[in-house]
């Protein structure tokens, strides 16, 4: 059975007034209906960067390689030009949680209004339905008071609860592939807990496929079936995830697990990678971690070695370095 | 008021809310009644559920948002500063004094002004330095110190990631050397690496700088890692208040309880233990009578009062407080 997404060695690069930045490099990731993918990385890692490129929604000065292939239910996104085909990516076939909940909803109309609008364009109902499926979804991701608050502006909501608007929004169109980009961050964590619920029944009901983008270990333990870790726009680790999280290889995806605050552990010092991440216009060559890696061997063949992932075990691949410092470290 | 920097007493702020034009004015009630104290150099944690009026409260401390009822007090070594009743004069020192990081980094920046202006801003506005050279060489010092590259300065926030915008207006909040911070949920978009390395460098500026913070955050592992005392939030109320480790270990309060339950575990196996709070979400536009977390209290105990009692905090243990109805 072909996958409902394949992303097939993509480049993204931006152009700017510095040069050409390479946010993402030769990345190959898949969703399958119903299966949550898990990406996790350091902050500036591109994981924004791909999800929009799903959605062609990167800006103007971006590039994407020849030979990259957005495969989603047999077609091309990247070929996508025309608006009808547009439309098919953005609300239509996908939707996205974005990142920012304040740049999704128009600051002058209302929220209700927003969600309207949406199903009508995307689906074959009318007002009222529209509103009512609306309403239902805003009840469903825990917002009291509904009907009331599909009536406010987004400013007067708190940050969770528009939050949980643009989740209902993303979520009411029923997508085939849902990209949640850091969709709970700005949520407590027992409401949290209900919304990935809410995803998950949603997911069942309707064979939905998810890219879920966080950098909570904790909820990517909840939800995700597999999870690719990003580092500096290169997958450096990608599998099952109980494999990545119990059984990690990459020094990265070891250092992200040793950065968690540990809540049972009051005394240990927070402890963070350290070094810092170079800028994407100056990308280390060879193995990307290598300016901040601990086994980093400035003698070694890190600088030449390609990025390469390799199978370590049944579904879980290591970049070809990682698994020798894996096993040297 | 000798060592605390702020006292809120009795705050209350409100919010109007209209269907339309003709309908009945309602009110929003997303602060209730709140007494807490900030002591000088302490790192004051607010947790607590979406929507219970957190950001209300820390803006309401900033003197950024009105207050309905009660006072503000801002203790300077010098002087005091109330904020409900403060002319334009103060207002403008106190801004110097007290800073936000935001909670939205993407609607704090200004798309049309580089980095470098984006963080000399406030330098510039409260004509805290003298040069051009001057303001170059602060924004400079505090990009580093937040892992800005020097290169990053000349370029719009759009060309950055959701974290590196944080850091953006972490670097913006910082280099007027305030004394007291509200940082709303500014680690919440960064990575466990970063958002490890930004505590860190708050944590070290705190001793550095004499500063004196208001946490926000739904990250109670981070609340715990960094806070000396922290207060839980429910429908406007605060419900339970105490030193953060006797709180964590301890908690007394039924939402507490929750909260603490449903931190996510690390380990998939592990997949949901939490006490589950069912039960209708009660609306600030119409709190409940009595105990606002009646309405999903997973357990009511056989002497909860619930309904009868009105809202307010007691002393179980030096300086740990919790809702009466929850003790009785
Ligand atoms: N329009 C743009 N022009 C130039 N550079 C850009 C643009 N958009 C993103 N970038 C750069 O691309 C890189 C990847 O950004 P992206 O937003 O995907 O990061 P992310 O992994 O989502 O990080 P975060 O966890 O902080 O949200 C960053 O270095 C960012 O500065
Ligand atoms: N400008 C406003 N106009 C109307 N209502 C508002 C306004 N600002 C806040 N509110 C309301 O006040 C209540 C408290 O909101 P607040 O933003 O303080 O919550 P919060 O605890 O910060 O939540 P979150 O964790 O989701 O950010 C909410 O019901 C919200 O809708
Ligand atoms: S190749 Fe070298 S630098 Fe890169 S991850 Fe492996 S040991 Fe570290
Ligand atoms: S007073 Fe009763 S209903 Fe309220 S939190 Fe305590 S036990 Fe629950
Ligand atoms: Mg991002
Ligand atoms: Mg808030």
């Amino acid at each position: 059975m072909s996958h409902l997404l394949e992303v097939k060695n993509l480049d993204v690069k931006f152009d700017t007034d510095e040069g050409r930045i390479t946010a993402v490099e030769n990345i190959s990731l898949s969703v399958d209906q119903g299966e949550v993918l898990g990406i996790v990385g350091e902050s500036g890692s591109g994981k924004s960067v791909t999800a929009k490129s799903i959605m062609k929604l990167n800006p103007g000065n971006t590039s994407y390689n020849e030979d990259a292939e957005i495969i989603l239910d047999n077609e091309n996104v990247l070929q996508f030009t025309s608006k009808q085909d547009l439309k098919k990516i953005r609300g239509g076939k996908v939707s996205m949680i974005f990142q920012e909940p304040m740049a999704s909803f128009a600051p002058a109309i209302k929220i209700g209004a927003q969600m309207v609008e949406q199903l009508l364009i995307h689906k074959n109902i009318n007002k009222d339905e529209a509103k009512s499926i609306s309403i239902n979804m805003l009840k469903r991701v825990g917002i009291a008071d509904a009907e009331k608050r599909f009536n406010q502006y987004a400013f007067e909501l708190s940050g969770g609860m528009r939050q949980r608007a643009m989740i209902a929004m993303a979520l009411s169109t029923m997508p085939k592939l849902l990209l949640a980009d850091e969709p709970t961050t700005a949520l407590d964590v027992t409401i949290q807990a209900q919304v990935i619920n809410l995803i998950k029944d949603i997911i069942k009901e309707y064979q939905m496929g998810v890219i879920f983008i966080t950098h909570d270990l904790g909820v990517i333990a909840q939800v995700a079936d597999h999870v690719a870790v990003m580092y500096l726009g290169s997958v450096v680790e990608k599998g099952p995830v109980n494999e990545i999280l119990k059984n990690p290889k990459h020094p990265y995806t070891k250092g992200l697990l040793q950065a968690l605050p540990d809540i049972n552990n009051l005394d240990a010092p927070l402890s963070p990678i350290p070094g810092n991440i170079p800028s994407p216009l100056d990308r280390p060559t060879g193995c990307v971690f290598r300016t901040r890696c601990p086994h980093h061997n400035p003698e070694g063949k890190d600088g030449k070695i390609k990025m390469k992932l390799i199978e370590v075990e049944p579904g879980h691949w290591v970049d070809q370095c990682g698994i020798q410092c894996g096993q040297n470290g | 008021m000798g060592d605390n920097l702020i006292s809120v007493n009795n705050v209350s702020v409100n919010f109007d809310y209209q269907e339309n034009f003709i309908s009945k004015k309602q009110k929003i009630h997303a602060v209730n009644n709140i007494n807490i104290k900030i002591k000088k150099g302490s790192f004051f944690g607010l947790v607590g559920e979406s929507g219970s009026g957190k950001t209300t409260l820390g803006r309401a401390i900033l003197g950024a948002n009105k207050i309905s009822s009660g006072n503000v007090i801002f203790h300077d070594d010098e002087r005091d500063y109330d904020l409900t009743d403060i002319n334009k004069q103060d207002l403008k020192e106190y801004r110097k004094k007290a800073q936000l990081i935001f909670q939205d980094p993407y609607a704090a920046l200004s798309p049309r002004m580089t980095v470098r202006d984006i963080i000399a801003e406030p330098l510039e506005v409260m004509k805290i330095t003298n040069s051009r050279q001057e303001t170059d060489e602060r924004v400079r010092d505090i990009a580093a110190k937040c892992r800005l590259n020097i290169e990053h300065l000349r370029r719009f926030p759009h060309a950055f990631s959701g974290g590196q915008r944080q850091r953006i207006s972490i670097a913006r909040a910082l280099v007027s050397n305030p004394k007291f911070i509200v940082a709303d949920e500014s680690v919440a978009a960064l990575d466990v690496s970063i958002q490890a390395d930004i505590l860190n460098l708050l944590k070290h500026l705190q001793s550095e700088l004499n500063l004196t913070y208001l946490f926000i955050s739904h990250d109670l592992s981070v609340v715990a890692h960094v806070c000396d005392v922290v207060a839980v939030m429910y429908l406007g109320h605060i419900v339970e208040m105490g030193p953060s480790r006797e709180l964590f270990k301890n908690p007394k309060h039924s939402y507490t309880k929750a909260l603490l339950s449903s931190i996510p575990s690390i380990d998939p196996e592990k997949r949901s233990e939490a006490i589950e709070l069912k039960g209708e979400i009660p609306s600030a536009l119409n709190p409940p009578p009595g105990c606002v977390f009646r309405t999903r209290c997973p357990n009511p105990g056989i002497d909860c009062k619930g309904g009868e009692i009105t809202m307010g905090l007691t002393e179980v243990e030096p300086g740990h407080w919790v809702d009466q109805c929850c003790v009785l």
